[in-house]
């Protein structure tokens, strides 16, 4: 493999479909919009409580940046620390340019132990690799212990939360998946809530003391002392990070953090962000290997796959803070129409629109070159990220890589801007296509006697696809100064 | 104080009425406004829309224009977010003419310390805070200051008033079923208040909120919150 250019990131990261075509297919399913509705509602409002309660919030934003921006600052010598010191505590430690390296390495480790069954702890970086499939080919069942990453599992569906992956389900839908997918669901099966928690409890019992290998993430890795960190509320990691034999981590290399200390920070910004809770449930902490308690085969992967091309970027690179906390999309206008799926990657929402196309390129695919225009740009996702990533600015910086790297391809867009560009910048060309304008559309005006119109042609269509245009009409503001003043 | 007016060239062009509010508003408080008319555009859509190059020569127009003046005020709190937060990353010379461009209800506010500016409005409003004026410029409460202090105007809550409307400049053509989803949300909160006016601090969004009501069959008027003001008592 070459080792002249950095690599970029490949797995479940980008799709086929432009961002609004993949848009309007989730558009059209009303039962999805009433769901995510209420779900991002819910969420939203109780972080909004929790939040609220600290006086030092801004402060803790302001540290999680900070500490955030020293790692990154930092990165190749906090690696090697945290290899150090993981190493020393009995870890081994792997390191994994992309996507198919990572899923290579974890396979052969599953290999070694014997096992064709492993249990998984909820992982943004397994599913970004697509490790489940690769798993799946090598003749290893993955099983998610998450509730919400099994419903999504069982259904042979695709996440579409960081949080929630299950967020487009309601509880009619989840007692059909159960029903009909889970091999062991108890006959007469309602859509109580507590009746289907404890459906995928006993599922997942038997999977618990079977399995001698779990895989999981990690929230954190904290690089002086070699310790990984994961919080969750259910209480399934807990049970996969203590009761096999063998535990493999999948990290991706942005999670470190460079002391123990610095997880008071992240400890208080995380849960009150992603579930609006004080403090999770369960957090759970490992450094290597304690001899006769726990897993006593202990790897962890380090997954670049994209993150070293988006360091390079010195705007772009904020993206690396995510924590994904999944606030931003819990209050997007867009992710809330349209759910996860239309962004097609395990990223969705706000965060998903800038950190996708980085990881994998801009250009790389339909879904990478518009995702950057997948906002209005109101700016709400910025507000509420507990790492102050100004998403904002992101965006309209990718938007800007993309436009560029098309220079060289005719756009009647670009012809456009430029065209505007030129009238406005000069004082004389700006008043006489003002006045053109007027003129132009006076006529319609007269004869629609209103000031409105129904219909434009492409590409103002759009616009009067959902809502009627403005016309100009009498004198413009300049025009009305030089006569009165 | 030497105060020149911003229009921009949305009210240039399709609401020259608000522009002429503001003048009639702050030569009623005792200033005079000059409108510099080398003045065109903000750039914000070419910024905005990726086109960097394209919008460089209007932002350095902007500057040369306005730059010898002691405060500028337009009546457009996005247009006041590109050149205040944005500005400065084009151009760093930016800076200081960037710092003294304001957003009507700031320069009301916060320079001229005013809130009662003698207009009366016998209507029932609501209002919503477009996204730049509420998050980038953090205009807070100062726009419901001056259209509180309006006689005879009656001031009613919007829900989710803090929700974009769905404009967002060329999303609402490029991703306009996302755009009309939103907006068909806001259409639906401004219906459920007993508001014969929705006001809001841009002209833009309001076309755009606008357009929705008028489709939908709504008797509900836009209007920017300047002509509100601009009404005398
Ligand atoms: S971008 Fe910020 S708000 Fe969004 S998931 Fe990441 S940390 Fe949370």
């Amino acid at each position: 493999m070459s080792t002249s250019s950095v690599p970029t990131g490949r797995g479940r990261l980008a799709g086929p479909l432009p961002f609004p075509d993949a848009a309007r297919r989730q558009l059209a399913d009303a039962q999805l919009r009433v769901n995510l509705r209420r779900a991002t509602h819910t969420i939203r409002d109780k972080r909004a409580r929790v939040v609220a309660e600290l006086p030092d919030w801004e402060q803790l934003r302001l540290a999680g940046s900070a500490i955030k921006a020293d790692v990154l600052a930092r990165l190749p010598e906090l690696l090697v620390q945290f290899e150090d010191a993981a190493t020393r505590a009995g870890a081994t430690v792997h390191w994994a340019r992309d996507a198919t390296e990572a899923c290579d390495v974890v396979t052969r480790l599953v290999r070694q132990t014997g096992a064709d069954e492993v249990v998984k702890v909820k992982s943004m970086a397994t599913q970004e690799i697509e490790l489940n499939e690769a798993l799946e080919r090598a003749g290893i069942h993955a099983t998610e212990t998450d509730l919400a990453e099994l419903i999504v599992q069982l259904a042979d569906d695709e996440p579409s939360h960081i949080l929630v992956p299950a967020i487009h389900y309601n509880r009619h839908q989840i007692r059909e998946i159960f029903a009909g997918r889970m091999g062991d669901a108890p006959a007469g099966l309602t859509d109580d809530p507590r009746a289907l928690a404890e459906a995928a409890r006993l599922h997942l019992r038997r999977k618990f003391l079977s399995s001698t290998v779990a895989i999981s993430g990690a929230n954190f890795a904290v690089a002086d002392t070699g310790t990984l960190v994961v919080v969750e509320s259910e209480g399934n990691g807990r049970m996969c990070l203590t009761l096999p034999q063998t535990l493999i981590s999948v990290v991706g290399v942005e999670k470190l953090v460079p002391t123990f200390g610095d997880l008071e920070v992240f400890l208080q910004l995380l849960p009150r962000s992603s579930t609006g809770e004080r403090m999770n449930p369960y957090t759970s902490m490992w450094t290597g290997v304690t001899p006769g308690d726990g897993p006593q085969n202990v790897h962890i992967v380090l997954v670049d796959n994209g993150r070293s091309a988006v360091l390079a970027d010195e705007v772009g690179r904020q993206a690396l803070h995510c924590i994904r906390c999944s606030a931003c999309l819990n209050v997007c206008p867009v992710y809330e129409r349209v759910g996860g799926h239309a962004y097609e990657s395990v990223y969705p929402g706000p965060i998903g629109a800038i950190l996708s196309p980085q990881l994998t390129g801009v250009t790389a695919s339909p879904s990478a070159s518009t995702l950057p225009w997948a906002s209005s740009l109101c700016g709400a996702c910025y507000d509420v990220c507990p790492v102050r990533i100004n998403i904002p600015e992101v965006l309209v910086h990718l938007r800007q890589s993309v436009v560029d790297a098309h220079r060289d391809r005719p756009s009647p867009e670009r012809t456009a801007m430029q065209a505007l560009s030129w009238v406005m910048g000069d004082r004389r060309r700006y008043a006489r296509a003002l006045r053109a304008a007027r003129r132009g559309s006076a006529p319609l005006a007269a004869a629609l006697r209103r000031r409105t119109v129904r219909r434009l042609p492409p590409p103002l269509s759009g616009w009067t696809a959902y809502r009627d245009a403005p016309l100009p009409v009498g004198e413009s503001f300049r025009d009305w100064w030089r006569r009165t003043r | 104080m030497r105060i020149a007016l911003f229009i921009t060239c949305v009210n240039d062009l399709l609401y020259p009425e608000t522009g002429k509010a503001v003048v009639r508003i702050l030569e009623r408080l005792g200033h005079k406004v000059e409108f510099p008319d080398s003045q065109t555009c903000c750039g914000q859509m070419h910024a905005n829309s990726g086109y960097r190059a394209e919008a460089l020569p209007l932002v350095r127009g902007f500057v040369e224009t306005f730059d010898r003046y002691d405060a500028v005020v337009a009546p457009s709190g996005s247009c006041v977010a590109m050149v205040r937060e944005s500005y400065p990353r084009f151009v760093p010379a930016a800076a200081g003419v960037a710092s003294r461009t304001y957003e009507l209800s700031e320069l009301l506010v916060d320079v001229l310390g005013v809130t009662d500016v003698g207009a009366a409005f016998p209507h029932v409003v609501t209002y919503h805070p477009t996204c730049h004026g509420l998050r980038v410029l953090r205009l807070g409460d100062k726009p419901l200051r001056l259209l509180r202090a309006v006689a005879d105007l009656e001031l009613v809550g919007l829900a989710g008033a803090e929700e974009c409307c769905g404009f967002g400049g060329t999303f609402a053509m490029k991703n306009a079923g996302v755009s009309g989803a939103m907006l068909d949300d806001k259409c639906t909160a401004i219906e459920q208040t007993d508001a014969d006016v929705i006001a809001a601090a841009d002209n833009s969004c309001l076309a755009h909120i606008g357009g929705g009501l008028s489709r939908r069959g709504s008797p509900i008027r836009v209007m920017h919150y300047a002509e509100i003001l601009g009404g005398a008592s």
